[in-house]
């Protein structure tokens, strides 16, 4: 079982098809949950605290937007555990966590720059597209056990 | 450790909702689950939610997808009844996807051949507009 890092990082669809082909999605909500349902809340109500901004500044330098060093401080430890990655280019309608495109350019770059598997798709939009869209992540993955 | 999960039915699925959370309701189970118009939140221990996932899945291969969340069903933090209204920030990300689950459902039940895609249509290489604008002005 291989530890996959899918990118958009909040991606239903890429972490059930990573999950049903027996390997672990890494996404941000497994990373927000240990935040905000931790016993000991130290910042409440997020349990943000100075000790996130100093993990972000590991991946960004401190010149650079508070924004990407918080959200890099979820998605970086999750880049470095990864052992493969499935990304798909522009989904077009990022929100919330995923939102912010400067960091997400960063997110790419480091996974890239990491030297681990990557498949490379875009979204489908029709019947033919989306059969290809799911063999070929089937196909990557089996080649990863 | 406690987990909380979204399970979300596609729209082409004969499976509603309601019968998921029916079906939990019948289970042996002991998880907290809260019924929304595209699936179930289901919140409890790990090992529990993965035992229970793996039953709902079984209700319909294809057409049930299971996400990850952050936060517990009904968190203050979170919940649009004590924010004063409006989705809450990771509904728009499933709301997309939502639109697609009918294609990935019906290419995860596909069993026949892979069709082949024409390649889509490029942007003009640089290199090729320069050319032609040299062409053009010469």
């Amino acid at each position: 079982m291989a530890k996959v890092i899918v990118y958009p990082p909040t991606s239903m669809i890429l972490s059930d098809l990573v999950e049903r082909n027996g390997h672990k999605a890494l996404v941000v909500p497994e990373v927000v949950r240990r935040l905000v349902t931790a016993n000991e809340i130290e910042s409440p109500p997020l349990n943000i605290t100075p000790e996130e901004p100093k993990k972000g500044l590991r991946y960004a330098a401190v010149d650079v937007p508070s924004g990407v060093r918080g959200r890099m401080s979820l998605i970086g430890p999750i880049i470095e555990e990864a052992e493969a990655a499935i990304i798909v280019e522009d989904p077009g309608w990022l929100t919330g966590c995923a939102g912010c495109s400067r960091t997400n350019e960063l997110v790419r770059l480091l996974i890239r720059t990491k030297g681990v598997p990557v498949l490379d798709l875009s979204y489908p939009t029709n019947d033919a597209e989306a059969k290809v869209f799911v063999q070929k992540i089937k196909a990557f993955l089996e080649g990863l056990k | 450790m406690l987990v909380t999960k979204y399970v979300i039915t596609s729209s082409e699925s004969n499976v509603l909702p309601s019968d998921i959370a029916m079906k939990i309701y019948g289970s042996k189970y002991d998880v907290n689950v809260k019924e929304t118009c595209f699936g179930v939140i289901v919140n409890g221990e790990e090992e529990v939610i993965n035992a229970l996932i793996k039953e709902i899945r079984a209700l319909d291969p294809a057409g049930i997808f299971i996400k990850d969340r952050g936060f517990p069903p009904g968190d203050p933090r979170r919940c649009r009844g004590r924010r004063g209204g409006g989705a809450r920030p990771g509904f728009y990300m499933i709301e997309a996807e939502s639109k697609m689950l009918p294609l990935i459902s019906r290419a995860l039940a596909w069993e026949g051949d892979i069709p082949a895609i024409p390649e889509k249509k490029k942007p003009l290489a640089i290199k090729r507009l320069e050319e032609i604008a040299k062409e053009g002005l010469s």
